[in-house]
């Protein structure tokens, strides 16, 4: 059982390793997933995600701005099973704009500059997700919560 | 693919796919010493076996569920254990099966065969510590061989190698184990051979006993001791034991029988046939090009070759190591019987002779200055009884677990715990003692005029309190109650709590028990049949001793503290209690524990400057099946668990035979300490109470009234809300 420095560790290494999280949107009352590209600021309190308005999660984002993302460093292999870590997110997404976008844009863009002409196009929106809390599982079935304080 | 080669085409081989066993056997045989025949399972066919049902993924799982160095040394057996029974409960896969069942028939039908270990880090670190895997003799046809390879393939995961676990490097899905099986050699006489004795570099050692090696290698045959000259080749010493015992081929596997009288009065081996011996070591020593440990046998006059590795210094273990110690404690069933009788006829009856005579002597009559002398007397005799308890006490748990794999292997049940079903309700003392608090519990429920005084602290009738005084007196520091006006409320408050459920509500699967009892029995014939019936006796024994003797343990403190009480009364306000430590039985609980553990004093940092941790799901191991919900009761103290209320899911660090009355309250229990063969998790199970042991840190990470759900038969604790308190942006602080 970790503590919560070492929790926070394991997120910050988690966040900064992986490349793309599941994000689930909901509308409806149906919850939709999808795979996204993003990157988290420093201080793990916020998340940053790009992508283009014509999107399912475009519209679901604009409906309910709450927001759950999968970070995990599986690698489809056995030692998955003892292990893999995995951090859900909880937090609100929100589409950034004006000098809020550029910010974003620049985290995002510093972790994924092959992204670049997608993220800078016109239609593209980027999100920031505030983080309320990460659910940190390792060892299979350790849970435990990380609540940030605001 | 490989799976099976007969040793003659090994030599040339890979110590990976073959083993180091194998392998220097193999080499001795192309240069012409007498080596046994033998065919090698290779590795290949041990990954085959383990890929067929994901086996690597169950080993990961089992090592995963806490970190290797919050593991105590009963979790990492417990391990073993659920691995071995994974293993066994895992059918060859069929190509597989044909092949090596075929192969093992044309090249030994069903004549007798040793089924060795020869794991590929062999001649690394694990020759350092002799004994990680197992070897068995004497094993007749193909099917009982297959199923022993099975059996060598799961002490790649023993209990033993597990401890070494990093020395070694094992992993899961990297670490693999061949097996050697060979023509029994029908030895008159053997022994071992160290190229270069321990302790004395230019000399020898040539250890000899009568029959097989099996009685010398697991230390239940004492062997005669020749020291030779490495320069000379001289014997220089010889050191004769008492020769009782040898051991012989069984029917099947081996046995320990009495020497006859001409074996027992002369050596095995000739001073002539000793330096034989070393010469057949450094003619090893020679063609590997360093000094070997030889096991050897003698037939019919011939020498052979069993095994040879090079000589190794053994680990010295570092500053706090008690690995070796552990390590020690393990003991065959002859030697275990030896021990339970010596701690059933002579060291318990001499402990509860001492705390009687220590009870019987009136201590507010005594002068200040033989108070003194009276409390310095209890705190020596607690203190030997704790080194006796270490010593002699604490081995007797090998005989449950000694008992616990041969069931496994008779039986193969689902459940690899199945076992511990068949040893309670064996007479133990602490159950003879929750039935006495049960019968004053009984008295409150029928006697609401009893129970109102009792519940308003004033003192119950004469009967009443002439039975609890007994109670008190006889079976001495439950709760750590002794000597207390508080300890006794305590006490009182939970029989009052009991007198409010309904009659009845105990366990006892007794009936369960002889069931399984016959089902375990049945599987045996004849001689077999018998042993199998004394190892369970042993088992049960041993199992109701380590009960016992805590029990015991805890009238002597008890005695000391009721000294110690006397002198605080008397000169209140003083401060010399320097004798006092920091309370009964700190001494043994620290013996229990792993050597850096966490232990339950530490709380855990549960926040960081931007984050505030809660957890949610706490990972333990399923020691008692069941599923329930209530609120935490969360004792770290003694005062805590007088507060238990029916229904309240009992969270602590460990459960001691001295505080288990109060389990059958509880919906659910929670220990800090792991294991399955703890008193709590045996007790919880007696009494169909879910319950997970072994969870980190448990009462720190959960709070008195939480809601908690125990999954007892995933080992799962969850903590329920209150969500809202943390889901709610801007909310900080507890």
């Amino acid at each position: 059982m970790e503590d919560a420095p070492a929790l926070e560790r394991i997120v910050r290494e988690l966040l900064a390793a992986q490349r793309l999280a599941v994000l689930a949107t909901e509308a409806g009352g149906k919850p939709y997933a999808s795979l996204i590209a993003f990157a988290a600021g420093p201080d793990l309190k916020t998340v940053v995600f790009a992508t283009p308005r014509p999107t399912r999660k475009y519209s679901n984002l604009a409906g309910n701005s709450r927001v759950s993302l999968l970070v995990d460093n599986r690698g489809n292999r056995e030692e998955d099973f003892a292990d893999a870590a995995a951090a859900t997110i909880l937090g609100i997404a929100g589409e950034a704009t004006g000098e809020e976008r550029e910010a974003c844009l620049s985290l995002f863009l510093r972790k994924h500059p092959y992204l670049s002409s997608f993220a800078r196009s016109p239609n593209c929106a980027i999100f920031r997700v505030e983080v309320e809390s990460y659910y940190v599982v390792s060892r299979f079935q350790s849970v435990s919560e990380l609540h940030v304080r605001r | 693919m490989r799976v099976l080669l007969p040793i003659d085409r090994t030599a040339g081989e890979d110590r990976a796919l073959v083993g180091g066993k194998t392998l220097a056997l193999a080499r001795l045989g192309t240069a012409g010493f007498n080596i046994p025949d033998a065919v090698c399972v290779t590795t290949e066919a041990y990954r085959e076996f383990v890929d067929s049902a994901g086996l690597p993924v169950a080993i990961a799982r089992e090592l995963g569920r806490k970190r290797f160095e919050d593991m105590r040394w009963e979790e990492i057996w417990d391990a073993a254990l659920r691995i071995r029974a994974l293993f066994h409960r895992t059918a060859w896969p069929a190509d597989l099966g044909a092949t090596l069942r075929e192969g093992i028939r044309s090249m030994f039908g069903d004549a007798p065969v040793a089924v060795r270990s020869s794991a590929p880090g062999e001649d690394g670190v694990a020759a350092s510590f002799a004994g990680l895997h197992e070897s068995f003799l004497n094993v007749k046809g193909p099917d009982a061989v297959l199923d022993h390879v099975r059996r060598v393939f799961a002490s790649l995961w023993s209990d033993r190698a597990l401890l070494y676990r990093n020395e070694l490097g094992l992993t899961p899905t990297g670490s693999e184990m061949a097996v050697l099986v060979q023509e029994m050699v029908p030895a008159e006489r053997s022994g071992v051979v160290f190229g270069v004795s321990p302790l004395d570099p230019d000399a020898a050692v040539v250890e000899s006993v009568w029959g097989l090696n099996e009685g010398l290698v697991d230390g239940t045959v004492e062997p005669d001791r020749w020291t030779l000259r490495r320069s000379t080749g001289r014997v220089v010493a010889h050191h004769a034991p008492i020769r009782q015992k040898r051991v012989v081929p069984g029917s099947a596997g081996t046995a320990l029988s009495d020497l006859p009288p001409e074996a027992s009065g002369r050596p095995p081996i000739s001073d002539d046939e000793a330096c034989d011996v070393f010469r057949l070591a450094l003619a090893a020593e020679r063609f590997f090009g360093s000094p070997q440990d030889v096991e050897w046998c003698i037939a019919k006059g011939v020498l052979h070759v069993l095994q040879s590795r090079p000589v190794t210094t053994r680990a010295t273990p570092g500053g706090g190591d008690n690995r070796s110690w552990y390590l020690g404690l393990k003991r065959s069933f002859a030697s275990l019987n030896n021990l339970r009788a010596r701690v059933e006829g002579e060291l318990l009856p001499a402990m509860v002779r001492e705390a009687e005579a220590l009870a019987s002597i009136d201590l507010p009559a005594l002068a200040d200055r033989e108070l003194e002398g009276e409390i310095r007397r209890r705190d020596s005799t607690v203190r030997k009884w704790e080194g006796i308890y270490k010593s002699e006490f604490i081995p007797l748990a090998h005989g449950v677990r000694l008992f616990g794999q041969f069931y496994n292997d008779a039986v193969s049940p689902e459940d690899p715990f199945e076992f511990t079903r068949l040893l309670s309700g064996t007479g133990m003392l602490s159950l003879e003692r929750n039935a006495l608090l049960g019968e004053l519990a009984e008295r409150l429920r029928t006697d609401p005029h009893l129970a109102e005084r009792v519940g308003r602290d004033e003192r119950g009738d004469a009967e009443f309190e002439s039975r609890v005084g007994h109670v008190f007196l006889e079976y001495g520091d439950f709760f750590g109650s002794a000597g207390s006006e508080i300890g006794r409320r305590g006490v009182l408050s939970l029989l009052l709590e009991m007198s409010r459920r309904p009659p009845g509500a105990s366990g006892g699967s007794a009936g369960e028990g002889a069931g399984l009892c016959d089902r375990f029995l049945s599987r045996f014939d004849g001689e077999a049949r018998i042993f199998a019936a004394d190892l369970l006796d042993l088992a049960r024994a041993c199992y109701r001793l380590r009960d016992d003797d805590n029990i015991c343990l805890g009238r002597l403190h008890s005695a000391l503290a009721r000294a110690v009480e006397e002198r605080r009364r008397r000169a209140s306000g003083r401060s010399r209690d320097g004798i006092v430590r920091n309370g009964p039985g700190d001494t043994i609980k620290a013996l229990n524990e792993p050597p850096a553990s966490p232990g339950g004093g530490i709380p855990p940092v549960m926040e960081t400057p931007s984050f505030l941790q809660r957890d949610r799901q706490l990972v333990g191991h399923p020691a008692g099946p069941g599923y329930a919900r209530g609120p935490a009761r969360v004792v770290r103290k003694t005062a805590d668990l007088f507060a238990l209320r029916a229904g309240e899911v009992l969270v602590c660090d460990a459960v001691d035979p001295n505080m288990t009355f109060a389990i059958p309250l509880a919906s659910a229990v929670v220990e800090r300490r792991g294991g399955m063969l703890i008193h709590g998790a045996i007790i919880a199970r007696e009494y169909g109470i879910p319950c997970v042991t072994g969870v980190p840190d448990a009462v720190h990470r959960i709070r008195t009234g939480d809601t908690v759900s125990v999954d007892g038969y995933l080992g799962i604790v969850t903590r329920q809300g209150p969500e809202a308190f943390f889901d709610k942006p801007g909310t900080s602080g507890r």
